[in-house]
């Protein structure tokens, strides 16, 4: 027998709702997992049930206070805005060199930028080493936003220039013609029309600085000084067999609800961003 | 108001074929020129090259015979609509005026007099704190040319300013704008491919072409007397038709023509004797070719196809093996359908006669029929030969 | 100079510069923006290079030293002896250690097994979200989450869904009957890289099916309707037209994963305490380095990863142009 177009239709449908259910759950669900483990103590951990049973926030508690993730949250804060703060600053006048002024050795900044993009941060790690402690920034946050400032510039060099070449070329003649600087240029004109490709492209910058791992873990050793991703990565148990996972799921829960608002609030944005790097590769 | 000269202005790009080849143009104080081309003949490229936005690959540029080559825009005293009216999207319609005037570090009340004063010459008051995407496509170029007039330029660039308008608006607008140069008096440099607004805004003509000058003249001189067989084909629509034909006799008040049937025709044109005997191009526009009777008509043709406009008609006329059929424009409605024979004649007061490289010979006769030739009576057309016989296939 | 600025004024005369006697001393425009763009673009290339240039620099002097990290001044120069040495008969060296040769083979391993895995699900993922039903907002909303969660995060919340005995990957395999016994997926050599795969795979699909979307995206409706009149089958419609189109966008999007997956060092860290089943070339370096404190040895392990990286980004670039050049041919 033959479907009528309504019924293969339907039953397209159905495969598709079927499809983004399944989807949705497997993306969701670790981080529930460790929603529902964050709120259990003691024998409840070992509990595998699906459903959530207690509500115990002594979790959280113990962890952002005496695990002192509660410190390594400001000084990823810190670090983080300060860093993206920065790179925002340089980038957005490289940028705009790079997009709108034909000069000679243009392209081969683009390539020498695009080829640090994809440097193993291992690769670095000694000679950084090296330079963070001639600077007498070892073992404190300054290592890190030099460090970060860095390795965000040529994602965001990059995305801003892709953001700013899309700007019609007429609008900076037009301010030429008003008597415009390069200076009043970028910041009284591009600056404030790119302030949403901003806000995204600094958004990027900030949830990889938020995640970075290997330096944060090679340049700071004192516990008051850590950043985040590493305060969980530490975190130990009473003997070294136990790992304390309430208070690990505490932790990660906490450093990744800001994020997970922050994506879902900017999402769009988001999106557009990370494939405005991509686009023009 | 300004004086411009150019003085054999050049530019190229990288190592890529000139752009601009040695123009030379004086345009006069209060001037309103017009620069026409098709597109890619590097009218933008000149227009920017005056206002400061492109580099002078060569030659001079004076205004007010300073020589500003090296001057940046703001310092050459100019202002300039874009095509896409390029307003400051974050900044209000006033915002956008003083802008220029802010940088120049003008005085507050200064700013606001002249803001207020563009604004009311161009009926902006009430816009004043709008964005410009809450205005519309009309608007926004009021508010492009108010921006530059608030400047009080020297001079005034503007490039297409109307092409991204629709069709009403842009008579609209063009009116607006030869009003505002009637007022202001300044003088204006106007880019276009649109030979309407050419013709009926300009004080004078420049017709550009592959980065050269063909013809700078007012609007009817170009029309009456094309120097060269583009400028006769790209002013005025449909385009002017072309004949081919041979000079049999040359001479200062008029030549005859044999045409590429063999039939001759005299027409009040001087030729020098050198030319006789060398091939040339014989032009009329379709507005002045006459229809006749199939019996008394010195050429016959067929009608391909009709094109009715209900103001004017449009008739295709075969040209044989020649290929682009001839155009006939008529006033009137015509009942003339596809496929007929008809009979038609090249009133010689109106033909133009090109040489062989394209350069026009010079007319004695000028546009308007017979009033504008005293001392002729009707022009003496001799044919050869009188037959009946379609000669076009 | 005042009065430059003032020159803007129509009505202010403009001083006239020196009429046509020095051409070219004033610069143009265009010659004042080249050298404008230089300034402008200097502050991201100092940084650039003392923060990443330098470095790269003196690690390559270090691989040819015995520094150790706690005292990096006092050095000796060895040669290449930290990568390949003869002593007594035997071989000494990055390169003669079997354990770097494992993480060689971890590191590419992962890097195959996840990307493929990544653009096969990323694609699936793709054309779900290109399809139009209610409920899209949501379901990318979804997508988003395993992206934003931090790495580390990842990690430990997939090493507690693989513990062994209270983890709910084997509570559910158990539950569905894949398996009798829980399985150490974290203990277990030939397990855990399984799980650092799939934790990866998890985290990392959401970024290609985002890549692919914006591809798959910009393809014109009316070319699918034409293919559609033509009779054209679904899968021939996705063979034909989908793949083709979207293709240099995929290319773009893999050499990003691939690149991101040859450095992978904190998922593995952290997930499997880089055990020598999983570790990988940045990891083997940094524990040669921070662990044992052999800054020299581990500064040649890292001029090693940064060369094999280099290597496989330029293999990608030239097969690019290769087949850029061969498309052009047969056009
Ligand atoms: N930056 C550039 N580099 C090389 N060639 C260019 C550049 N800008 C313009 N050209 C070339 O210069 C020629 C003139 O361009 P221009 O923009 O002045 O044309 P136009 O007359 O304004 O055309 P249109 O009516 O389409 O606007 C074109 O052939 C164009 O290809
Ligand atoms: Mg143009």
């Amino acid at each position: 027998m033959k479907l009528t177009r309504q019924q293969r239709e339907l039953g397209t449908k159905f495969w598709i709702y079927l499809a983004a259910l399944v989807v949705s759950v497997i993306c969701v669900f670790p981080f529930y997992n460790a929603i529902l483990t964050s709120l259990r103590t003691g024998q409840d951990l070992f509990l595998t049930s699906y459903l959530p049973t207690t509500f115990h926030w002594e979790n959280y508690v113990s962890a952002l206070g005496e695990n002192g993730v509660g410190r390594s949250l400001l000084n990823s804060f810190l670090v983080a805005t300060i860093a993206v703060g920065i790179c925002l600053l340089v980038s957005i006048t490289a940028a705009f060199a790079l997009a709108r002024v034909r000069f000679r050795g243009r392209k081969y900044i683009l390539f020498t930028i695009l080829c640090v993009s994809m440097f193993p941060q291992v690769a670095v790690l000694s000679g950084m080493f090296e330079l963070v402690r001639f600077l007498g920034l070892y073992d404190s946050i300054g290592s890190l936003i030099l460090s970060y400032t860095t390795f965000s510039l040529p994602f965001t060099v990059w995305v801003l220039t892709t953001f700013m070449r899309s700007l019609p070329v007429e609008l900076e003649e037009a301010a030429i013609v008003d008597g415009a600087s390069l200076w009043v240029i970028i910041t009284k004109i591009f600056a404030p029309i790119m302030g949403p490709s901003l806000v995204t492209t600094g958004l990027l910058a900030f949830i990889g600085a938020w995640n970075e791992f290997m330096f944060a873990l090679t340049f700071i050793i004192s516990n008051e000084n850590r950043t985040v991703p590493v305060a969980i990565g530490m975190l130990q148990g009473t003997s070294q067999y136990e790992l304390p996972w309430g208070h690990i799921m505490a932790a990660s829960v906490v450093v990744t609800i800001p994020i997970i608002v922050l994506v879902l609030i900017f999402q769009k944005r988001i999106v557009s961003g990370l494939t405005a790097g991509a686009v023009k590769g | 108001m300004a004086q411009l000269t150019l003085e054999k202005l050049n530019k190229r790009y990288g190592d890529a074929a000139q752009v601009i080849k040695a123009i030379d143009l004086q345009v006069n104080s209060g001037e309103f020129v017009v620069i026409v081309g098709p597109s890619g003949c590097g009218k933008s490229t000149l227009l920017r090259m005056i206002a400061g936005l492109e580099d002078i690959s060569g030659g001079n540029m004076y205004i007010d015979g300073t020589r500003v080559n090296d001057d940046t825009p703001s310092e050459r005293g100019i202002g300039m609509v874009f095509q896409s009216y390029a307003l400051y999207p974050h900044m209000s319609v006033y915002e956008n005026m003083a802008f220029g005037l802010q940088l120049a570090k003008l005085p507050k009340d200064e700013i606001a007099r002249r803001v207020e004063q563009s604004a009311r010459i161009l009926q902006l008051e009430p816009l004043l704190q709008r964005r410009p995407k809450d205005l519309s496509g009309g608007q926004r170029q009021r508010v492009a040319i108010g921006r530059a007039i608030a400047r009080e330029p020297k001079l005034f660039l503007f490039d297409e300013p109307l092409s991204n308008l629709d069709a009403a608006l842009r008579v609209q607008m063009r009116m607006e704008i030869a009003a505002l140069h009637r007022r202001l008096k300044s003088t204006i440099i106007y880019v276009t491919h649109d030979q309407v607004e050419a013709m009926t805004l300009a004080q004078r003509i420049v017709v550009l072409n592959r980065g050269n000058v063909e013809q700078v003249g007012t609007p009817l001189e170009l029309y009456d007397h094309p120097a060269n067989e583009f400028v006769a084909q790209f002013i005025g629509s449909p385009k002017m038709n072309l004949l081919p034909g041979t000079l049999v006799s040359s001479g200062d008040t008029e030549s005859v023509v044999r045409l590429w049937h063999g039939k001759q025709l005299t027409v009040p044109i001087a030729t020098p004797a050198s030319a006789e005997g060398t091939k040339v191009k014989l032009g009329i526009r379709p507005e002045h070719i006459e229809w006749g009777t199939v019996a008394d008509a010195p050429y016959l043709a067929d009608v391909l196809f009709v094109e009715h406009m209900g103001n004017e008609t449009y008739h295709y006329l075969d040209s044989g093996k020649l290929g682009e059929p001839w155009v006939v424009r008529n006033s009137r409605r015509s009942d003339i359908a596809a496929g007929e024979t008809v009979g038609y004649s090249l009133p010689p007061e109106h033909c133009h006669l090109f040489d062989e490289s394209g350069k026009a010979f010079a007319r004695r006769a000028v546009g308007n029929g017979a009033s504008c030739l005293p001392g002729m009576d009707a022009p003496p057309i001799t044919f050869a030969e009188p037959a009946r016989t379609n000669v076009m296939h | 100079m005042t009065h430059n600025s003032e020159s803007l004024l129509p009505s202010a005369a403009v001083a006239p510069p020196p009429t046509a006697s020095a051409p070219g001393r004033k610069r143009s425009l265009q010659q004042r923006r080249a050298r404008a763009a230089w300034v402008l673009v200097a502050p991201a290339l100092i940084l650039l290079f003392a923060v990443a240039g330098w470095p790269l620099l003196r690690t390559l002097f270090y691989s040819f030293t015995d520094a150790a990290m706690d005292t990096p001044e006092e050095y000796n120069f060895v040669g290449l002896a930290n990568y390949l040495d003869f002593a007594d008969g035997e071989r000494f060296g990055v390169l003669a250690d079997p354990l770097w040769w494992q993480a060689v083979g971890n590191t590419l391993w992962f890097t195959a097994c996840s990307v493929s895995l990544e653009l096969f699900f990323g694609m699936l993922l793709a054309l779900l979200m290109n399809e139009k039903f209610r409920g899209q907002g949501l379901v990318r909303a979804a997508i988003l989450v395993p992206w934003a969660i931090p790495t580390i995060v990842t990690a430990k919340m997939w090493g507690w869904m693989f513990h062994d005995q209270y983890g709910v990957i084997n509570d559910l395999l158990l539950r569905v009957g894949l398996i009798e016994t829980p399985l150490a997926w974290i203990a277990e050599p030939t397990l855990s890289m399984w799980a650092v795969v799939i934790a990866d795979v998890w985290k990392t699909v959401p970024f290609m099916a985002l890549m692919l979307l914006a591809a798959l995206q910009m393809i014109p409706s009316d070319l699918y309707e034409a293919a559609r009149v033509d009779g054209a089958t679904a899968w021939q419609r996705f063979r034909r037209i989908t793949l083709p189109l979207i293709m240099p966008a995929m290319i773009v999007a893999l050499i990003f994963r691939v690149m991101d997956a040859l450095r992978v060092f904190d998922l593995i860290y952290v997930l499997t305490s880089n055990s020598e089943a999983t570790i990988s070339i940045s990891g083997y370096a940094r524990e040669q380095m921070v662990s044992f404190q052999e800054m020299g040895v581990g500064s040649a392990a890292s001029v090693l990863v940064f060369m094999m990286v280099a290597g496989i980004a330029a293999c990608f670039l030239w097969i690019n142009r290769f087949s850029h050049e061969g498309k052009e041919a047969r056009e």
